[in-house]
């Protein structure tokens, strides 16, 4: 069977990551904020890295699926913003946690809430500063074997089994356990 | 999922590379049909899936939908074929926005896709399979998926890019 692996290596200068460098597992999320299997995924991510703390570093890269989430594409473009301005991850919850509200007026609204430079944020939003970012995450996870979101890779390889909190724990475990 | 012998059984007779694509020629609305030879010139992606409506988001057939303008960088076209009738396609279809066709291979229930060498008898629905065609009819890569893991489109646009250059290129997109 064929392995897909990941084809753009996780970097620290380009990637939004949460936990060491030197952990022995980096879970990387390909996903879309307009979707509610993401929406999951990110609570259950949220326990993982809660649950690993130093043994495990997350990565989240965008998908956004435009054709059957219209708002996917400018929802990913606020987060990257957000990041351009340290809060990518604050960001990145606001949206999940208000995926029925994600019109641009919306977006706003969540920049102003997280107390970000609004000149700035508005100027990057409007000028869609970051598309190509997301494109380049979007292009490197077809590339990649991404397959509907969310998709993961585990330390480079695509993830093929269920992402339920047990599953995925048991998984990252066993890999920590091997490399300890 | 199906296990590893079922898998192999199924996959024995898979339709290989350097192999003539045999022609067909499906309904895809209630009163329009499309052939596989109408698209000579150019290269053809062809999915077999096993159904229509299936409960993910960016399922197969939304995500090949999502990357249409990199297979249009090399001109090639993608159908999507399963046993579903064009009802359930015209359904499906506008449900999830595609910009390319669903065949439904229907009457006689997965006959092309026996002739790929892509049908789950026991099942009564197609493997999740993907071929390249190329513009002269030729199987140029086949691929075959774990029926509950979508392939993703890695293989067939490496499989894509290796194609000798006779269609011209639109453009370039960083990777």
């Amino acid at each position: 069977m064929m392995e897909s692996e990941l084809t753009l290596p996780i970097n620290s200068n380009r990637d939004h990551l949460l936990g060491p460098q030197k952990a022995p597992v980096t879970l990387l999320e390909y996903g879309d904020y307009e979707c509610p299997y993401c929406k999951q995924a990110n609570l259950i991510v949220a326990n993982t890295v809660q649950q690993f703390g130093n043994k495990m570093r997350f990565a989240f890269r965008n998908f956004p699926l435009s054709q059957i989430h219209p708002h996917a594409q400018h929802a990913a473009e606020a987060a990257e913003c957000a990041g351009a301005q340290n809060k990518f991850w604050e960001m990145h919850d606001i949206l999940y946690e208000n995926q029925q509200a994600l019109e641009d007026e919306n977006l706003l609204e969540y920049a102003k809430v997280l107390e970000l430079d609004m000149s700035r944020f508005q100027d990057d939003f409007y000028n869609h500063t970051f598309a190509l970012r997301v494109r380049q995450d979007f292009l490197s996870g077809i590339r990649s074997g991404v397959n509907g979101t969310p998709t993961f890779y585990i330390n480079g390889m695509r993830y093929n089994d269920s992402w339920d909190q047990e599953t995925l724990t048991k998984t990252l475990r066993d890999i920590i356990n091997k490399n300890v | 999922m199906s296990t590893q012998t079922e898998q192999q059984k199924q996959t024995s007779n898979v339709l290989q590379p350097g192999t003539s694509a045999p022609n067909f020629t499906l309904r895809t609305t209630p009163d329009q049909s499309v052939s596989l030879d109408q698209f000579r010139g150019n290269p053809v992606i062809i999915l077999f899936y096993p159904a229509d409506f299936s409960p993910v988001c960016g399922d197969e057939v939304s995500l090949y939908n999502e990357i249409l303008p990199e297979f249009q960088r090399f001109n090639a076209e993608v159908i999507g074929i399963s046993v579903d009738g064009v009802w359930c396609h015209l359904a499906f279809s506008k449900h999830k926005k595609l910009r390319f066709p669903l065949l439904s291979d229907f009457e006689p229930k997965g006959n092309i896709a026996q002739k790929y060498g892509v049908y789950r008898k026991n099942d009564g629905v197609t493997e999740r399979a993907l071929f390249l065609v190329d513009k002269d009819g030729i199987i140029r890569y086949s691929y075959v998926s774990p029926i509950g893991v979508n392939p993703g489109a890695d293989g067939i646009l490496k499989a894509l890019e290796s194609l000798p250059q006779s269609t011209e290129q639109k453009g370039s997109t960083p990777t």
